[in-house]
Parts: C-alpha cells; sequence; structure tokens
C-alpha cells in the first residue's frame, strides 16, 4: 500500500476499492434485512425464544461489527497522509 | 583620341546595328555577350569607350558597371549605358554607379553616335 | 450501608476528577498537544452520549418490560454507524466544509440561510430535549432515593426536588466553564469531549461490572443464566413488529437528529477518518452496553419485589446482594450517564438558542439603534450562550418539577425521539436533493411538529392533561377521524407508531410536494449545490487519488483563467520541480501558493484565494463569501470582456490593414516588375527596328545586299513585337478569367498530330525528332481542344528552341496516374537547373542562358493558366535526363469513356 508502488496497481487497487465502498453500503442494508427478521419468525410456541432470538441478534450485531471493521479498513486511505490543518488558530 | 569601343551586348540584331553605326563611322568595335566575363573583356582591350547593356546573362549591366568603377586603371573608362528598362529608378542608379552617358533603347543612331564620340573626346 | 455523605462525597470527588480531566485536557488543547484528545478512540467514545441514564438504568426497565424491544433503540444507531458511507460520511464533509455549528445551522445553512428554519429547528429541538433533561435529572435523584430506601433506618434524601436542584446546577456550571470557553469556528470544545470520554468508559465498565455480577455472581455462570431467561417472564414477552420496525427505524433518525448526537457526530469531529473508526467501534460500544441488560432484568424481576420499579435494577440488584462498592460504579455509571447527556444536550442548545434566536434578535435590535459594534459580538455571544445553558437547565428543572415523578423513563425518551425525528426529512432531502426548497422544509418541518404534538407529546401528559378525555376518544369538535391516536382512522397501531407514521409521513410529503412546486432562491440553491455535492466541492486530505483530482481541478480551474497553454505550461513545470512526469504536481503548500499568486494577477486576490480554498477544500467559503466574489468576478470579467473584445478587435483590423498592405505592395512590386519586363520586352524589338530602318533610310551607299539583310531584320522583330503583343493579349484574357472555353469532343492523339504538325512548319521545326506511342494516345476528350492544343505546340517549339543536344529528340509518353491522363513531353538536352524550376511558369521567367533568341517569357505561363482553367495541371519533371513536362489532363468524366 506505499505510494511508491501506485503506477503498477493503480487500476486493480482502484477497483477493488470500489468494490468494498459497494461492500459498505451494502452492509446496512444487509443488516437491516438481518435484524427485520426476528418478528417474521414462527417459532413453536412451546420451545423457548428468548435466548435464542437475543443470541441471534448478538451475532447479527458481531457480524455487523466485524463487517464494519473489515470494510473500513479495505476502504482506508494510508494513515500516514498529513491530517489536515484544521488546528483552532492558536 | 582613340577610336576602339567595346560593345557589351547579347542582342545579336541590336549589335549588327550598333557595330554598323560605329564602323561607318571608323570606329573599331569589339562585341562581347556574356556579363559574367565582361570585366575582363574591359580590361583586356582597354577601349576608349564602353557600350554597356543592362539586362545580360550572367551579370547585370549595373554590376559590370560597378565592377569597373571598382578597377583602378578603369575608374576614368567612359561608360555609355543603353536599357530598355527606360524607367527612372534605373537612369538613377547608373547615375549613382558612375556612368557617363545613359540612354535608353530605342535610340537613334546619330546619338548614340554622337555620345560615343563625346565620350571618346572628354 | 452507604450513607449520604459518603455518597454526596463519592459525587463531588467523581466530579472533581471530571473538572480536572477537562481542564487538563483544554490545557493540552491549547498547547497544541492535542493529538491523542483527538484520536478516533475519544471520537467514538464520545459518541456515547446517546447512551444516557435512559439506557443505563432505562435500557433494563425496558427489558423487564417488553423483552427484546429494547434493542432496537441500539440497533438503528448501529445500522447508522455501519452504513456511514451512506450519510454520516457527507453529512460530517458538509458539516466540517461549511462550518456548521448545529442542526439547526445545517438546516438553516442548507435552505440558503434561513432563519425561520433555524428558529423552528431550534425549538422543536429544546421542546424534544427539555423532557430528556428533566428525565437525566430525574434518575440521578432516583438514584439517590434509592440509596436512601435501602438504608437501614438510614438517611433520608432531604428533598428530591433539591437534590435536582443542586445537580442542574452543578452540571450547568462545569457546562458553562467548558463549554463556552471559546467560540471556535467549528465549535470544537476538548475538554467536555475529553470529559465525556472519561464518563463513557464509566458507565460501560458500571454497567457491564454489574453484569459479570449478575452472571457469575448471582446466577451460576452462562448456562444458568441462559436457563434463568428462558423460565423469565420477560421470555413470554410479545414481539410487537410494528414496534420493532418502527423504533429501530426512530433511533436511526434520532443519532442523526438529536441535537446531542449532530454535537458530537458532526461539530465536534476533528476528523473525517474518525467516522471510518466509529463505524465499527461505536456498534461494539453499543452491543456492549446492550449485552448483560437481559440478563440484569432478568435477575432483576427474580429477586426483587414485585412493587420493585424495573428501571432501578442496575441498582437495586446489587445493593441487595449487599454489593456496596458495585452499587457505588453502578450509580456513578448512571450519574456519568445522565450528566454527560446533560452537558452536550445543553452545549447544543445553547448553541443552537443563542444562534438563531438571541443573536437574530439583538442585531435586529441593533440595527434599529443603529449602532453596531463588531467587536461586542464576540463577548455577546458567550454571554448569551452561557444564559442559554442555564436557561435550558433551568427549563428541564422546572419540567421535572411540573411533572414530578413519571416513572416510565423510556416513553418520555421515545417522544423526544420522534419530535427531533421531524428535521430527517428536511436533513436527508437537503443533502441528497437539490431540489430541495426552503417553503418546503418549513411546511414539512411544522406539519410534522404538530402532528406530533398532537399525536404524542401533548397526549403524553395523560388522559385529561393537555388533551382532554373527550378530545382522545372522540376527537376534537366530535370529528373521529381527527383523533390523536387513530388519525385518518387508522387505529390498532401503538400510540408511538402512530405518531411516527402520520408525523413523518406527512412531514415528508409536505416536504416533497412544496419543494415540488416551489422555486428555490439562488442562495438556495447555491447552498443546495454545496450540500448536495460536496464531496466534488471539497476534498477530504487524504489519499494519493483524491490529491490527483484535486491537481486536475485546480489545473481545470487554472485553465479557465490563465488559458490552456500557460496553465499547463505552470503545472508542467511545477510537476518536473518534484520529479514527476506530467501535468500534475502533488500539492504541497508551495505549489497552491504559487498557484494564488499566479490566479490573482488575473483575477485579483480576494477571489484567487477563495477559488484555491474552494476546490482544495481546506479552507471552504461561505456563501456570502461566494456570492460577493461571484457579483465581484462578474463585474470584472465583464469589464475585462468588454476591453478584450475591443483589444481583439483592434488586433483583427490592424492585421487585415497589415494584410491588405502586404498584398497592394506586393501587387505594386509585380506591376512594376510586369511593367519592367514589358517594357524590356517592347524595347529590344524595337531598337532593332528603329536602327535599321534609320540605316536604311540615311545610307545611300548601302549595297543591296546589306540592305536586303537589314530589311529582313526588321521584318523579324516586328513579327516578334505582334507575337508578343498576342501572347500578352492572350494572358490578360485568361487571366481575368472572362475566357470562355469552348468544350467539344476530341482524341488525345488527334490533337498531338495536330501540335507536332503546326510546329513542324516553324523555323528550325524539322530539326527536332519526335517519338510518340500512338497506340496509347488514343484517348477521347471532352475539353476545349484548341487551347489544349495551344499547350502542346508551346511544349514541342520550346523543345525546338531550347533543346541543346546534337540530335535533339521529344518524346511524348502518356501516363496514367490516380485516374488522371498525364502526358509527359521530354526531350534528351540538358534539362532546366534546379534553381530555375520554380519560376519558368512566372510571367517573362524567361532563362537568361542567352540562347532564348525569340521568345517573350510567357509561353508555359500562358500554358499554366489554360491548364488551370481547363481543370488540369502542368508541371515541370525533374530528373528525367533533360528538360521534360508533365501535362495533367482534366478528370475525363466516366460517361465520356466509351
Amino acid at each position: 500500500m506505499k505510494p511508491s508502488h501506485r503506477p503498477l496497481f493503480v487500476a486493480r487497487r482502484n477497483y477493488r476499492r470500489r468494490r468494498m465502498r459497494d461492500g459498505a453500503r451494502l452492509l446496512p442494508i444487509f443488516g437491516l434485512f438481518l435484524i427485520m427478521l426476528p418478528p417474521l419468525q414462527q417459532w413453536s410456541e412451546q420451545e423457548p425464544r428468548l435466548g435464542g432470538q437475543l443470541v441471534y441478534l448478538f451475532l447479527v450485531w458481531l457480524f455487523l461489527i466485524l463487517g464494519a471493521f473489515f470494510f473500513t479498513r479495505q476502504i482506508g486511505v494510508e494513515e500516514d497522509t498529513p491530517e489536515p490543518d484544521e488546528d483552532d488558530g492558536a | 583620341m582613340g577610336r576602339d569601343v567595346l560593345l557589351i551586348e547579347d542582342e545579336p540584331n541590336i549589335i549588327e546595328a550598333i557595330r554598323f553605326i560605329l564602323s561607318r563611322d571608323g570606329w573599331s568595335v569589339r562585341t562581347h555577350s556574356d556579363g559574367l566575363t565582361a570585366l575582363d573583356a574591359v580590361s583586356d582591350h582597354m577601349p576608349d569607350v564602353v557600350i554597356l547593356d543592362v539586362m545580360l546573362p550572367g551579370r547585370s549591366g549595373f554590376d559590370i558597371l560597378r565592377d569597373i568603377r571598382g578597377a583602378s586603371n578603369l575608374n576614368r573608362t567612359p561608360v555609355l549605358m543603353l536599357t530598355a528598362k527606360g524607367q527612372t529608378k534605373d537612369r538613377e542608379m547608373a547615375e549613382q554607379l558612375g556612368v557617363s552617358r545613359f540612354m535608353s533603347k530605342p535610340f537613334s543612331n546619330a546619338d548614340v553616335l554622337d555620345a560615343v564620340r563625346e565620350l571618346a573626346e572628354a | 450501608m452507604i450513607n449520604f455523605n459518603i455518597l454526596v462525597t463519592v459525587c463531588l470527588v467523581y466530579v472533581v476528577a471530571l473538572f480536572a480531566v477537562a481542564f487538563w485536557a483544554e490545557r493540552r488543547a491549547r498547547s497544541g498537544r492535542a493529538k491523542w484528545l483527538r484520536s478516533p478512540l475519544i471520537y467514538t467514545l464520545s459518541l456515547s452520549v446517546y447512551c444516557t441514564a435512559w439506557t443505563f438504568y432505562g435500557a433494563v426497565g425496558y427489558a423487564a418490560r417488553t423483552g427484546l424491544e429494547y434493542l432496537t433503540i441500539y440497533l438503528g444507531p448501529t445500522l447508522v454507524l455501519v452504513g456511514w458511507w451512506w450519510l454520516l460520511r457527507k453529512l460530517v464533509r458538509i458539516g466540517r466544509t461549511q462550518h456548521i455549528t448545529s442542526i439547526a445551522d445545517l438546516i438553516s445553512s442548507r435552505y440558503g440561510k434561513s432563519n425561520v428554519l433555524g428558529v423552528i429547528v431550534t425549538l422543536m429541538a429544546v421542546i424534544g430535549t427539555t423532557p430528556y433533561i428533566t428525565l437525566q435529572l430525574q434518575s440521578v435523584t432516583l438514584s439517590f432515593s434509592v440509596f436512601a430506601s435501602t438504608a437501614e433506618g438510614g438517611w433520608r434524601l432531604p428533598d428530591m426536588n433539591s437534590t435536582a436542584l443542586w445537580v442542574a446546577a452543578g452540571l450547568a456550571l462545569f457546562t458553562i466553564l467548558f463549554g463556552t470557553r471559546n467560540l471556535d469556528a467549528n465549535e470544537r470544545h476538548h475538554g467536555v469531549v475529553t470529559a465525556i470520554a472519561v464518563e463513557a468508559v464509566v458507565k460501560l465498565v458500571a454497567l457491564i461490572a454489574v453484569g459479570v455480577f449478575v452472571v457469575w455472581g448471582v446466577s451460576g455462570g452462562i448456562g444458568a443464566m441462559a436457563q434463568d431467561i428462558a423460565e423469565s417472564p420477560i421470555a413470554d414477552a410479545q414481539f410487537r413488529p410494528g414496534r420493532w420496525v418502527g423504533l429501530t427505524a426512530l433511533s436511526a433518525a434520532a443519532i442523526l437528529t438529536l441535537p446531542r448526537m449532530f454535537q458530537v457526530l458532526v461539530v465536534e469531529n476533528a476528523d473525517e477518518r474518525h467516522v471510518e473508526t466509529a463505524s465499527w467501534a461505536f456498534p461494539l460500544y453499543l452491543c456492549l452496553i446492550s449485552l448483560f441488560v437481559v440478563p440484569i432484568a432478568v435477575t432483576g424481576l427474580a429477586t426483587q419485589p414485585a412493587t420493585a420499579n424495573p428501571d432501578l435494577f442496575v441498582l437495586t440488584v446489587p445493593l441487595s446482594m449487599d454489593q456496596q462498592g458495585l452499587a457505588t460504579l453502578a450509580f456513578l455509571g448512571g450519574f456519568s450517564s445522565a450528566t454527560s447527556m446533560v452537558i452536550v444536550a445543553s452545549i447544543a442548545l445553547a448553541t443552537m438558542v443563542s444562534n438563531h434566536i438571541v443573536m437574530p434578535l439583538w442585531l435586529h435590535w441593533q440595527n434599529q439603534e443603529g449602532a453596531m459594534v463588531s467587536g461586542d459580538v464576540r463577548k455577546l455571544l458567550l454571554r448569551s450562550r452561557r444564559l442559554s445553558i442555564g436557561g435550558v437547565l433551568v427549563l428541564g428543572y422546572l419540567y421535572f418539577r411540573l411533572t414530578g415523578g413519571s416513572e416510565a423513563l423510556a416513553s418520555i425518551g421515545l417522544i423526544s425521539f420522534t419530535g427531533v425525528a421531524q428535521v430527517l426529512p428536511a436533513m436527508i432531502g437537503g443533502i441528497f436533493w437539490r431540489g430541495a426548497t426552503k417553503r418546503g422544509a418549513l411546511v414539512g418541518l411544522l406539519v410534522g411538529s404538530l402532528v406530533w404534538a398532537y399525536t404524542l407529546f401533548l397526549p403524553s401528559f395523560g388522559p385529561g392533561g393537555i388533551l382532554s378525555e373527550s378530545i382522545m376518544v372522540n376527537g376534537p369538535w366530535g370529528l373521529e377521524w381527527l383523533r390523536p391516536q387513530s388519525m385518518f382512522g387508522v387505529g390498532g397501531l401503538d400510540p408511538l407508531v402512530h405518531a411516527m407514521f402520520w408525523s413523518l409521513t406527512l412531514n415528508t410529503f409536505g416536504f416533497l410536494f412544496v419543494s415540488l412546486l416551489g422555486f428555490p432562491s439562488p442562495m438556495e440553491r447555491l447552498q443546495g449545490a454545496q450540500f448536495v455535492n460536496v464531496f466534488e466541492h471539497s476534498t477530504s486530505a487524504q489519499g494519493w487519488a483524491q490529491s490527483r483530482a484535486e491537481a486536475e481541478d485546480l489545473l481545470m480551474m487554472t485553465q479557465r483563467i490563465l488559458g490552456a497553454e500557460d496553465a499547463q505550461a505552470l503545472f508542467l513545470q511545477a510537476a518536473n520541480e518534484q520529479g514527476k512526469k506530467g501535468y500534475l504536481p502533488d500539492i504541497t503548500p508551495g505549489f497552491l501558493e504559487r498557484l494564488e499568486r499566479q490566479i490573482s494577477g488575473s483575477v485579483g486576490a480576494a477571489t484567487a484565494h477563495a477559488m484555491i480554498g474552494q476546490i482544495v477544500g481546506r479552507t471552504a467559503v461561505s456563501v456570502g463569501d461566494l456570492m460577493a466574489v461571484a457579483d465581484e468576478t462578474a463585474q470584472m470579467m465583464e469589464t475585462s470582456n468588454q476591453l478584450k473584445a475591443k483589444s481583439d478587435e483592434l488586433t483583427r483590423t490592424a492585421r487585415q490593414l497589415r494584410e491588405a498592405n502586404e498584398k497592394l505592395t506586393e501587387l505594386s512590386i509585380q506591376k512594376d516588375a510586369f511593367l519592367s519586363q514589358i517594357s524590356h520586352e517592347l524595347r529590344t524589338p524595337m531598337t532593332s527596328i528603329r536602327a535599321f530602318s534609320e540605316i536604311l533610310m540615311e545610307d545611300e551607299m548601302l549595297n543591296a545586299e546589306d540592305a536586303q539583310k537589314y530589311s529582313s531584320i526588321i521584318n523579324e522583330e516586328a513579327i516578334r513585337l505582334t507575337r508578343l503583343l498576342d501572347d500578352l493579349l492572350d494572358l490578360s484574357v485568361l487571366e481575368n478569367a472572362q475566357i470562355s472555353l469552348t468544350e467539344q469532343d476530341g482524341n488525345l492523339g488527334d490533337l498531338i498530330d495536330q501540335a507536332v504538325a503546326t510546329t513542324s512548319t516553324l523555323p528550325s521545326g524539322d530539326r527536332l525528332g519526335i517519338r510518340r506511342d500512338k497506340l496509347s494516345e488514343d484517348i477521347d476528350l471532352h475539353t476545349d481542344t484548341d487551347r489544349l492544343t495551344q499547350v502542346f505546340i508551346n511544349l514541342i517549339a520550346n523543345a525546338q528552341k531550347y533543346c541543346d543536344a546534337e540530335e535533339p529528340v521529344l518524346s511524348i509518353r502518356l501516363r496514367k496516374t490516380g485516374g488522371r491522363v498525364a502526358v509527359d513531353f521530354t526531350d534528351n538536352g540538358s534539362g532546366i537547373p534546379t534553381k530555375s524550376q520554380s519560376i519558368i511558369f512566372e510571367k517573362f521567367a524567361r532563362l537568361s542562358d542567352g540562347n532564348a533568341a525569340g521568345g517573350a517569357g510567357l509561353g508555359l505561363a500562358i500554358c499554366r493558366e489554360i491548364m488551370t482553367k481547363l481543370g488540369g495541371d502542368i508541371t515541370y519533371l525533374p530528373g528525367q535526363g533533360g528538360a521534360s513536362f508533365r501535362v495533367t489532363l482534366p478528370p475525363i468524366p466516366m460517361r465520356q469513356r466509351r
């Protein structure tokens, strides 16, 4: 990811980054779908369902966190680029 | 007082006419038709009068006149210039270069003869 | 048992510690060593103001009452954060480039800096947030009371109201101290943010500690806990799909529109990249916060008396298990949750109130007074902000005193959420849709707020509160379709979902319809473009690709100002100096400075600065600046355009004059040369004629032979003169283009035959041998055959006159080149010297090589004129061994080919 390698891999990296952005865009939509599932689920009345749904929702949550982590890492730009100068004038 | 005339001219019929006029008056006329070697011809013959055309193959009459006036042994040789280019600026140019007499074509035979006589006596 | 004094001492120590942290952070920031204070971690932790006392205490109560529904409050924000690429990224960019100070500022700024909108959003925020602040005060006093009531014969809480008052006063002090220290352009408060980050850690640790205690201390680990959960009454809680969907959406909206969330998400954002980290780290925080809610609720329900308030299980469970330390930690967690929310919310509200209500009023009043001193503004702004903070807290306290003690914390929270969510349509529409107008936003906001107030806020005061029971049941004036909780006959919905549905739906429709019908003002359109296309107007400071695009933008702009050549040269040079190839140098400060100087030469310094700032995005210009710049530039452009047009015209005229003059001069020179040539060509034969005729006249002694000779010379020269005049006339006619060609059919061979026959009768005509290929000459033509023959005659005659070979031979050959027929006339003489080849077709271009007698030098000129007129061509062919002319015939029409 060092700038010195740029010229050779520009196209490929750009392509990759774009797909990662698509992924980042799709993640919340997929997450919404997963979160909306529990109210639709029809469990047999005898089975205690709270625990299962609790575990399910936290797994979805974990999945979203890891997904967001993954995508931001992929999209993430080089950390060594200097920060824009927005010190408060002092 | 000499009787030698060098005619530098390329038109055969004009050469014929001038030779006839001058010969009849007792002049010895030599002719030369090439502009490039005209100066050599003048030095070689040391004529009493030079009759010079302007439109010559190889080198124009003006250039030849300049050469003659530039040569130390020839600068006093009388030169009669005859030209078919009758424009004023041509006359001016010739006078600037030190021509002795300037005449445009066509000329009267008597005028040419008179001019040659005058120039030779001067 | 913890006595009151210890509790208060712990509280005070904690508050002092917070003051210390805030003070220290402020000092660090001032001395410029604030690097890590702006880390993504701090940013993420500061977002935790979302988790207020409502989360800390209320979530457990919520879970105890309705099972899993409490999760929606955290899942909604999770989706927003995870989907940061959609919205947050843009919101943060806009906030940074436009120097947005609050959500009211965002809406006001987007819709053409409309103050009306700013006021409405501010009022909505105040109305929505005050109960929420009350909620925090209430939770703190409640938590105090828990300790009091569980004390064995211990202390009584002195007075709920005075506790709340003390808490409110303390918070106001803290907020004023650290929230109004400066008036940064971007309104950042390092001390506050850092203190809040610390509080975020405290409340997370406290809640997890209680959770761990419950799972491993009270229950027997994860397995046992699972069993407990399954047996708990919570497990029987019904899933309400409407609320599940609605609350998820509502909480997602709330994290964007809550004033305090906007404050920490956008206003306090120090670096756009922090959003990336927060996109996964904040959901993680929320996940951890929610993790032990159900176990605590289950344990509370199992161990606490039925009358116990589930909202306080976090405190009561450890207290009842004699875990004093843990309970104190939990208390501090709740205290942290409450204080951090109040601090940030009151800062956000105070900013809005002072910027959108106090300042405009003051300015209005000042303008009327006619005295406006700019130096006063800063002091005034700070004072108004401090007063606003105080005012907000007083309002919260008053509300607390009014409502006394409604115990369902969650319901107040959700009412607030729905209220502030009314900003959402205007916000989303504003940053994604350029067609969104101020009127649309105004109508949407008003409709949404009214519906919210009518269907949710007013009924929340209880039946017989503000809305009478009859209105609730029968609708106002007996209009059933206006019943607050089943508008338009939509019944059977949960009141919250119902209110949310109608308020946001009508809000959105109003916003969309009015926007569609209206026409935005220029300012609105300008701001709209700035907001919607924020990524085109600004660039983040990261990434080579983006910085390249920036360079390209700069180049484009520079080209427009300096012109393509100069701009490219400038960029190329800069790139070369940096050792880069191409036209795009790295955007270094040095380069920008240089560029700015260059551009300022054309458009003035202020404009140049604004323009570069615009593209580079380091210092975004306000709309006002842009408008001023646009006006100024337009004027300058107009003036300079006029000047330029005039100077262009002058240049054009001068050029035309110069050209005309050159042409005239050239014509004059040509005319002189032509006259001189004509004179020479006419005088030469006339000289001979005159000289010989004088001889004939004067010389009686002339012999007959000579007389005969001279007479024939006179005759010869007279013919020459006639020919010359004929040629001149011919050329003049040809050149004047008035010639009418008499086209007719003919055969090429016949024409050449004719030409050869004509020339053979000329003097010395029989000397020249001619070689032809008669078979190939059988080509039918349709052209002016006489003229073409004239050309051939001229060429053959030239060869007769000028070919200097011992046995002159002219070969006539046909060539077919590119569908055209060409006739080459090539003799075997010495040809024409290279230097003369280019002039032989000029008039009087007789080559002065001495053997040109008889020709006037017009022949080839006439040939060329003829061929041009006929649509053909004549050229000299070099390198053929002798003089060679190629006559290219006019194209032969297809129908003429037989």
